[in-house]
């Protein structure tokens, strides 16, 4: 890893120069980890290349699933001309001076599906002035004008010279490179755009090689696991281990400094687990939280019921809403949607070391690398660069594991510092742990009239919201809060695409009532159920087909609209939009959300009383270039599975302050046959690629809903089944 | 107490308490970390192994009740279903975060050790007990297919 360490001319580079980073020059080599003794050099950050030719891309995004492994690669691999067989990858070392995500200023980290749209020019600027320093080596070399030789498949030629790239990566190493290398013309492009890529992270994770950060099993390591208070803002007041002494393997128990929890040490998992239960902690409860789901609920409704608190639109909502008393047609509707765990895969887990120099390295699937790396700079009072985060796998995140506090890195930075430190120390959580201990989606209300004119148009649209703020008191408040008001919580409600005269939007943060955070498409998670059945709904008052109704307020000319008219047309198309077979209804919605346009058709078969089936959803996606089209086609049918698996069954309940559910049984995922088909088209589009990670959850869940109402009831309230809906 | 395990083929001989689940003998004693942790209540699938070429969840069978039978994991696959199903994983893409696979690959194996052509439903029906939050179910589905035609051909 000394290549990694020992880079300070990029760093001085990344001082002078702010988007893409090139600075050549400074090649460190070492031998390389597997042993071989190939020299490798950094022709960039974010590109090195052995003396055998093999490219390696540096990849600044952790992988959870959503493909920067092989997206970025990708970029690299087109630009700098090598096949995809010739390119390996590993995760970027934390350091936000290199390798920040330059959509969130000087923070190295991956959320907001943004990893491809930030790092699309980025990338592809390493890998093509990569490609020029090569190619200017070898002209050196030859004696022949750059102008004069190519570089393709990992091998230069022209002018009757050819030799792999190897050849010349160390004089490469020591010329400089440009500032603005010649990017491809996307006619040129073989890899980018390209179905046949496959994922540059299958073969590790189909034969139990790839290492996720559950799996570190680092010599002399201890395994703690931490008794947390049941209720937000509890406090340990005491504990007694004498019961969970018994338990072999057994070391020891002790309350973290901030009271958050009791650690329990032991040699292995197991035992860890077993000596926790066998924990007698008391907790105090004098300052925690005891309200239950049924008094946020009533809270919720109460606060969509009164005046707002925040006006989004800035105008007045009597006079909007006297105009919806006087139209033709009016629809209303209340909405209300509960708490949801992420529950990845992986349970939260991450281990802490000390090394030789007095410095600690933290091993963790890090969704947001500079976040742990302060935090624990700070605990263990070192200075930054005494911290190094080795990023792993990630068994998924939904979100969960980028939170404010950075909670369960700091568990284990703080169950470490109360250790001699000569043991590592892995945290590991349970599914027990996860489900109850969590940061959830908010819970919110929404409350909406809609007004329609005698030719079914809309006249008046007044639209209010309550929920808890996910940014509100937290370091994030910066990017989402202005005027007061968490933009998160309304996104996709104002600004809305649809062209509606008379709109009055409106906003009421309720109290803290547990800890809230981001879930896979943050606020479209609500906003798009309620914007996406409230047009359903109009236009069924109104006598129209909703595909038509939405695209009559979709006509404007702005890029959004034709956006999101072209997704709307093509999934309606490709659905057979109204040809539904005997006895099957179809629902359809249409979201813009990360700057990506989906829309979906769901597809049903039998009733709410029966059972319905999900037979068919059929999906259309603009975001942009589409670079691994494959990863586009996964991403849709994740979000759109993750969206309808909870739609359909998932809650979590607090009574008296306590989280109810406790583990898969009672918070049922997704499973095989709960969706018969999901089919993806993408739009060919040359605009700037943007997310796919979130953009395909928001309106799977409303489109569900509207092809349930088309035969049914309208399910305004969630989880479908609560709500009397039972599924096949 | 001392246990011999027969673990891809290899014997071993491990000290663990009776009731200690075969999950964490796997992982935390011999090592082998394909085999994943996800719910520990036969909930999720992703401790699937194969106890005597069957499918089981590894997080509650526990190690008094495995000394006399063949354990195989991710690592020790080999078999012509498993080459089968690792090359349709392969080609379809079924992964995201990946942290499911090895329960849903051995799942997979399983089934098709003893169903080489299964329908469409016997595959939903058999693949029930593995959760993947990614919902790659679609692709799981398909490549359970596609494995079917590597064996067939
Ligand atoms: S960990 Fe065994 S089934 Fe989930
Ligand atoms: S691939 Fe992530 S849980 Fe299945």
């Amino acid at each position: 890893m000394s290549v990694l360490t020992s880079r300070r001319g990029f760093l001085k580079g990344a001082a002078a120069s702010t988007a893409a980073v090139l600075v050549i020059g400074v090649a460190p080599s070492g031998a390389m980890a597997a042993g071989s003794a190939a020299e490798t050099t950094m022709l960039n950050p974010f590109v090195k290349i052995a003396a055998d030719g093999t490219v390696t891309a540096i990849v600044k995004h952790f992988e959870k699933g959503q493909g920067p492994a092989t997206g970025l690669t990708t970029l690299i691999a087109e630009e700098l001309g090598v096949s995809m067989d010739a390119i390996e990858y590993e995760f970027a070392p934390s350091n936000p001076k290199l390798y920040n995500n330059t959509a969130f200023g000087p923070i190295q980290g991956t959320g907001g599906s943004t990893a491809m749209f930030n790092s699309f020019q980025q990338y592809r600027k390493a890998g093509a002035a990569a490609r020029e320093v090569l190619l200017q080596a070898a002209s050196h070399a030859w004696d022949v004008p750059v102008a004069q030789l190519t570089l393709e498949d990992g091998v230069i030629s022209g002018a009757g010279n050819k030799a792999p790239i190897g050849e010349f990566v160390a004089a490469a190493s020591t010329l400089t490179a440009p500032e603005e290398p010649r990017l491809k013309d996307p006619s040129e492009f073989k890899l980018i755009g390209n179905a046949n890529v496959r994922r540059k992270d299958t073969p590790p994770k189909i034969n139990g090689t790839a290492m996720y950060a559950m799996d570190m099993q680092l010599d002399n390591q201890m395994v703690v696991v931490i008794k947390r208070p049941t209720r937000r803002g509890g406090t340990v007041a005491s504990f007694d281990d004498s019961t969970a002494k018994d338990v072999k393997g057994f070391i020891r128990a002790a309350t973290l400094p901030n009271k958050a929890g009791v650690a329990v040490y032991a040699e292995n998992t197991w035992a860890a687990l077993q000596a926790r239960e066998a924990l007698d902690v008391t907790f105090d409860n004098t300052a925690a939280e005891r309200r239950s789901s049924e008094d946020v609920y009533k809270e919720l409704m109460a606060a969509v019921n009164t005046a707002p608190e925040y006006n989004l639109t800035k105008n007045d909502q009597a006079e909007i809403a006297g105009a919806i008393d006087k139209a033709d047609k009016v629809v209303e509707e209340t909405f209300y949607f509960p708490l949801l765990a992420h529950a990845p895969m992986e349970p939260l887990t991450c281990t802490i070391e000390a090394t030789e120099d007095g410095g600690v390295i933290l091993h963790d699937g890090a969704q947001m690398p500079t976040s742990p790396h302060a935090a624990l700079a700070q605990i263990f009072q070192l200075p930054m660069e005494k911290v190094q985060i080795k990023t792993m796998f990630a068994g998924g995140s939904f979100g969960r594991r980028a939170t404010p506090t950075v909670d369960y890195q700091v568990e284990a930075a703080l169950a470490f510092v109360m250790t001699d430190r000569t043991r590592p120390v892995k945290l590991v959580w349970s599914r027990e742990d996860d489900i109850t201990g969590g940061y959830y989606r908010p819970a919110f209300a929404h409350k909406v009239r809609v007004g329609l004119d005698a030719d079914g148009n809309i006249v008046g649209w007044d639209h209010r919201v309550a929920g808890q703020s996910i940014s509100k008191g937290t370091p994030f408040e910066a990017f989402s809060v202005h005027d007061g008001v968490d933009h998160l919580s309304v996104e996709g409600v104002t600004p809305t695409p649809y062209s509606i005269p008379g709109m009055f939007a409106g906003l009421t943060d309720i109290k803290p009532a547990t800890t809230v955070l981001w879930w896979r498409s943050v606020g479209h998670t609500h906003t798009a159920y309620v914007m996406e059945s409230m047009m359903d709904a109009a236009a069924v008052a109104a006598g129209r087909d909703p595909v038509e109704f939405r695209l009559a307020h979709l006509a404007g000319d702005t890029a959004d609209q034709k956006r999101l008219t072209g997704v709307l047309k093509l999934a309606a198309e490709k659905a057979g939009w109204g040809n539904a077979e005997n006895g099957r209804a179809q629902g359809v919605a249409v979201h813009k959300s990360f700057g990506s346009y989906v829309a979906e058709v769901v597809e049903i078969s039998g009733d709410t009383e029966n059972g319905v089936k999900i037979e068919k959803v059929t999906c259309a996606v603009d975001c942009g270039i589409p670079v691994n089209p494959d990863v586009i086609k996964a991403q849709m049918e994740g979000g759109i599975g993750y969206g309808l698996g909870h739609a359909m069954r998932d809650e979590i309940t607090l009574e008296d302050g306590e989280v109810i559910q406790q583990n898969f049984p009672d918070y049922e995922p997704l499973r095989i046959g709960d969706i018969g088909e999901i089919e993806t088209h993408i739009v060919l589009s040359t605009e700037a690629p943007t997310g796919v990670g979130e953009p395909g959850t928001p309106p799977s869940a409303p489109a569900l809903a509207n092809a349930i109402a088309a035969k049914g009831p309208r399910v305004t309230e969630l989880p479908m089944n609560k709500a009397g809906v039972t599924f096949a | 107490m001392a246990i011999s395990l027969k673990l891809n083929g290899q014997t071993h001989s491990v000290e663990a308490e009776p009731g200690t689940p075969l999950l964490w003998v796997i992982r935390d004693e011999l090592k082998l970390t394909g085999t994943k942790f996800g719910c520990g209540v036969a909930s999720c699938g992703a401790c699937t192994v194969h106890m005597d070429g069957e499918p089981v969840r590894s997080c509650q069978t526990f190690i008094e009740d495995v000394e006399d039978a063949e354990i195989t994991t991710i690592e020790g696959l080999k078999s012509t279903p498993a080459q089968a199903v690792q090359q349709a994983w392969t080609e379809l893409d079924v992964v995201q975060c990946g942290y499911c696979q090895s329960g849903q690959i051995m799942s997979a194996v399983g089934l098709l050790s003893e169903n080489a052509k299964p329908t469409l439903e016997e595959i939903d029906d058999y693949m029930d007990g593995n959760a993947c939050r990614c919902a790659t179910y679609q692709r799981i589905r398909a490549a359970i297919v596609r494995a079917s035609e590597i064996m067939e051909a």
